[in-house]
């Protein structure tokens, strides 16, 4: 079988739907909030009630231009809106708003890094919908119940060309894709609360072939993990059919990710008819030069520009920079820490290994920093002018993060800055000696290495709160006028 | 007594001018119903008495303390029945929505709750307002007041009756395909179909999305401009409402049309037009030039067929898209016996709509299918672009075309039955023009023919010259005032 993979290369294409962060619902004014009591954010019209009308949200329009433009799209000049025919209880009207025939953009691409370099990922086409309601089924009274608060949230679907070969590479696009957006601010491209659903086709045929082989489309991915198991899977399933003789059939498969299988949900023949017409209730969209030149100024600096540009203009090294930018909060943060404090690697070290090392142990993927850039440019700059010794500052950041205390007044209420006095640590170098003449005998003796314990002793009285550079000079001082003896 | 037997306008002077009380309109509104409803069957709901007079009083109060004073203060009006009412049962003639009571009040309805008109009921209709009978209501069979034999017409018959058999002054209909002038025609009434988004759909129940608009129909063209004032306007809450510079329609009732140019259409339908209504069109030809019009015959560039075809194939589609709510979940009837979820769509549905209704369903969902979708659906679509555009030439050359309302003067209760069903589609062969183009169209009487029937002569401008087609109605009008006899429909023929 192995040998047999071999001859083989697997086509993917993508549908992507993304759900988008405006405040109200695509087609009516009602709040987008996620979570609410079950049917408060309805109305007559993300209900399906009837005489009422979809009234389109500009900032959608404006969101999906958005993301079109950070997908190298055409934005279509005159974009127009389609009924979706269907039956299904969680579907009010009957039909879902959508585009079909003249989407809002159109002929984009993504490009990603593989191990055989850069590949580009063409962009089919992004087009905008509704979001249906939700199904409550209730065992307990075998009946369904439906919320409609999902329903009418807007939603982009992003379809790819076949252009990805592996799981890979679908997650390296994945990725791509999801940054973009999140620098975008248009949605939180969550895959497990479903504010980012990924549908996946998946074709298989000879290496050398032109023709591609018959697909399937693969529903219920839930994670990057789900989505590349989902694809191996589909692959291995579709080379054994085709080297049994069998053929491959065009069919949507839901991927079980507990028992790590698929199964088909819709063959060809159920394939629905959606009977697709323009949508009479709303006019096409006229999209101006003027409309895309706005959204184009207000891009945002996406992580590639950013990546390039902490290298040269903060001198930082790529790692860095790559890790600082892989979320715009942390990017931000960095950004704005630097600007106050002018110490860029100090900031992306405190980034990089206490933050994100916090962060991580709360579990806490959504990237949110609990400080202000303040807060740590102030730490910062109390290390620098030797205030606090690392240490302590270590503590003060906890708290910071924590609690989000003021690191200078937190210092000075805790009597936390460093004793800054000669004298005060002599007096306790001295005692230290005193105390522990072993270790001094032992220091004579040539084991330089005590003398490191005497140091430590020291900074032990000091309640840690000297600067260990000036302990060592002090313990080193003392110990020579002892051997000058 | 019969005291609102006067036009809209005069009721409401007559209130004014503490002539009448808003009471005293709303009993005698009521006692017209004891006397005539039974036999005509206009209306599908009629509030309650004492919540009318309630409403009556308060209405009054405000008239007096100076806080409502529109010309249509205290004026009853009643409404079709797929204009959604907060809190009163809007059912669209169908079982479907029996016992549907809207949670919100359609835009045309508060605007006339502003002005303090005072809804009546809900009138019989069309079942979704397919039909041009009024037969297909699946609740009751309303009689034409003019003749009881036959239909008031359709889809807006109720409404159409309610005024004719002067139980109110005014009422609201809605029209896809001539759903206002064609029962107004036949009743012997006024009914116009303004510019497509001119008054709010938001609240209309939809039937074809893109052809469907609210309008006024009453005794007179003064009383439609005065209402069409009322309903009109720009309403963000339908996107395809359409923004004008002035909304006040009654300035266009200047008896004046010296100079109009106005072009009679000459198009046939298979030579069914009847010819009473031929030679009204002839008559009302000498009687326009005698006003001073430049007069003259017009062919359209297009045939009423295809006029006709480009309608129904586009006005089933919407439908069929638009009557997919109706699936027994969240509202209106639900069938009993059912095992899965397939089947109970398919039980409420066959169970919930009428034969008429199917019928478009069917055929919308047809042209719509994939394979046929190019052939019918998009040709049908291109067709009507070109009938748009042909229609805007003809406009460069004329202000207002002359057209009968409907072929005929009227169709017999008894012609009315499932056995063929598309007989009575030709009778929109005129009406329909307007809804394609979203022209403005007013239906006005002409006469009777020589069974008593009212013949109606309609109309149609360019787009947004709404204010034109009152114009050359309302003088038409006062012309024909002069020559016609009014007939009472109370008497025996």
């Amino acid at each position: 079988m192995e040998n047999k993979k071999t001859q083989y290369e697997t086509v993917i294409g993508l549908e992507v739907h993304i759900e988008l962060c405006t405040k109200t619902k695509i087609f009516c004014s009602c709040s987008t909030a996620f979570g609410s009591e079950v049917n408060v954010n309805t109305c007559p019209v993300c209900t399906g009630m009837p005489g009422s009308l979809p009234v389109l949200n500009k900032k959608v329009v404006d969101y999906a231009i958005a993301v079109g433009l950070a997908l190298n799209c055409n934005i279509t000049k005159v974009t127009t809106f389609d009924r979706k025919n269907y039956f299904y209880p969680d579907n009010p009207q009957g039909y879902q708003i959508s585009q079909l025939y003249h989407p809002i953009c159109t002929n984009g691409y993504v490009t990603i890094q593989t191990d055989s370099g850069e590949r580009k990922i063409g962009i089919h086409e992004l087009h905008m919908e509704e979001d249906a309601g939700k199904l409550i089924h209730d065992e307990e009274c075998n009946c369904t119940y439906i919320d409609f608060n999902r329903s009418g949230v807007p939603l982009i679907e992003i379809v790819t060309e076949p252009h990805m070969s592996s799981g890979d590479e679908v997650i390296k696009f994945l990725e791509k894709l999801r940054c973009r957006i999140q620098y975008l601010e248009v949605s939180d491209c969550k895959l497990q609360e479903g504010s980012m659903r990924v549908d996946v086709n998946v074709s298989v045929r000879k290496k050398g072939d032109i023709k591609l082989g018959t697909r399937t489309e693969m529903k219920n991915l839930n994670s990057f993990r789900a989505i590349t198991r989902a694809i191996d899977h589909e692959t291995k399933r579709q080379i054994e059919l085709i080297e049994k003789g069998d053929q491959v059939q065009q069919e949507t498969r839901r991927w079980d990710d507990g028992k790590g299988t698929s199964y088909v949900m819709r063959s060809k023949e159920d394939a629905k008819d959606y009977r697709y017409f323009p949508e009479p209730d709303l006019p096409p969209v006229v999209i101006s030069n003027d409309w895309i030149n706005a959204i184009r100024e207000n891009q945002p600096e996406f992580r590639e520009e950013k990546i390039d540009r902490y290298q040269k203009q903060y001198n930082l090294p790529e790692y860095d920079s790559r890790l600082l930018t892989e979320s715009k909060q942390m990017a931000q943060c960095f950004e704005q820490t630097t600007l106050l404090c002018n110490r860029p690697k100090e900031v992306a070290n405190w980034l990089m290994v206490e933050t994100m090392g916090l962060l991580k142990d709360r579990g806490n993927d959504s990237g949110k920093i609990p400080f202000s850039p303040k807060q740590l440019a102030d730490l910062i700059v109390m290390i620098d002018k030797n205030i606090i010794n690392r240490t302590v500052a270590k503590e003060v950041f906890e708290r910071i993060f924590y609690d989000g205390v003021e690191p200078v007044s937190y210092v000075k209420e805790h009597g936390l800055a460093m004793v800054q006095d000669d004298d005060s640590i002599r007096l306790a170098v001295e005692q230290v000696i005193k105390e522990n003449s072993q270790s001094v005998e032992d220091y004579m003796a040539g084991k330089t290495r005590a003398m490191g314990f005497l140091v430590g002793q020291t900074m032990k009285a000091m309640k840690g709160k000297a600067d260990p550079k000036k302990v060592n000079q002090l313990v080193e001082a003392y110990l020579k006028t002892l051997t000058n003896i | 007594m019969n005291d609102i037997d006067i036009t809209a306008l005069e009721l409401s002077k007559k209130i004014k001018n503490k002539e009448l009380t808003v009471r005293q309109v709303v009993e005698s509104v009521l006692e017209r119903i004891n006397e005539i409803e039974d036999q005509i069957q206009s209306f599908l709901f009629i509030r309650d008495k004492e919540e009318l007079l309630l409403e009556a009083d308060n209405i009054q109060e405000k008239i007096n303390s100076g806080e409502l004073c529109g010309v249509l203060a205290g004026v009853p009006i009643a409404i079709k029945d797929n204009i959604c009412t907060k809190g009163i049962k809007t059912t669209c003639a169908s079982k479907i929505l029996e016992n549907f009571i809207p949670i919100y009040d359609a835009t045309v309805i508060k605007k006339i709750k502003e002005a303090g008109m005072i809804i009546i009921g809900k009138t019989n209709m069309d079942e979704f307002a397919m039909g041009t009978t009024t037969k297909t209501s699946a609740f009751q069979v309303t009689k034409n007041p003019r003749n009881k034999k036959y239909t008031p017409g359709g889809s807006s018959g109720g409404s159409a009756a309610a005024v004719a058999s002067k139980i109110v002054p005014l009422s609201i209909g809605s029209d896809t395909g001539g759903s206002i002038r064609q029962p107004a025609a036949f009743c012997g009434i006024t009914g116009m179909k303004p510019t497509y988004g001119l008054v709010s759909r938001n609240g209309l129940i939809a039937y074809a999305s893109s052809f469907d608009q609210i309008g006024p129909m009453g005794n007179n063209v003064s009383d439609c401009a005065a209402l069409l004032e009322v309903m009109s306007s720009y309403d963000e809450k339908d996107a395809t409402s359409r923004k004008i510079n002035d909304y006040q329609f009654t300035k266009g009732l200047i008896e004046n049309i010296a100079g109009m140019n106005i072009g009679i259409l000459q198009n046939d339908f298979d030579n069914t037009l009847e010819n009473t209504i031929k030679k009204a069109l002839i008559h009302s030809k000498e009687m326009l030039e005698q006003l001073g019009a430049n007069v003259s015959y017009v062919s359209l560039p297009f045939t009423l067929e295809q006029a006709l075809s480009t309608y129904y194939i586009l006005a089933c589609a919407e439908a069929s898209s638009n009557l997919e709510r109706y699936d027994g979940v969240k509202y209106g009837f639900r069938a009993k016996d059912y095992n899965n979820l397939q089947q109970m769509y398919q039980q409420t549905r066959t169970q919930g709509f009428g034969i008429e209704v199917k019928r478009r369903i069917m055929l919308g969902t047809f042209t719509l299918s994939s394979g046929y979708y190019e052939d019918y659906y998009k040709k049908a679509l291109k067709v009507r672009n070109k009938i748009k555009n042909q229609l805007a030439q003809i406009f460069e050359q004329y202000d207002v075309l002359l057209m009968p309302t409907a072929p005929v003067t009227g169709i017999k209760l008894e012609e009315c039955n499932d056995n063929n069903p598309t007989k009575h589609y030709f009778s929109d062969g005129y009406t329909v023009i307007a809804n394609l183009a979203g022209l403005p169209a007013i239906s006005v009487p002409y006469g009777y023919d020589n069974n008593g029937l009212p013949i109606g002569v309609q109309f149609v401008g360019n787009c947004c010259e709404d204010k034109k087609v009152i114009q050359a109605a309302y003088t038409y009008e006062q012309k024909i005032k002069g020559q016609q006899l009014k007939q009472n429909i109370n008497s025996k023929r």
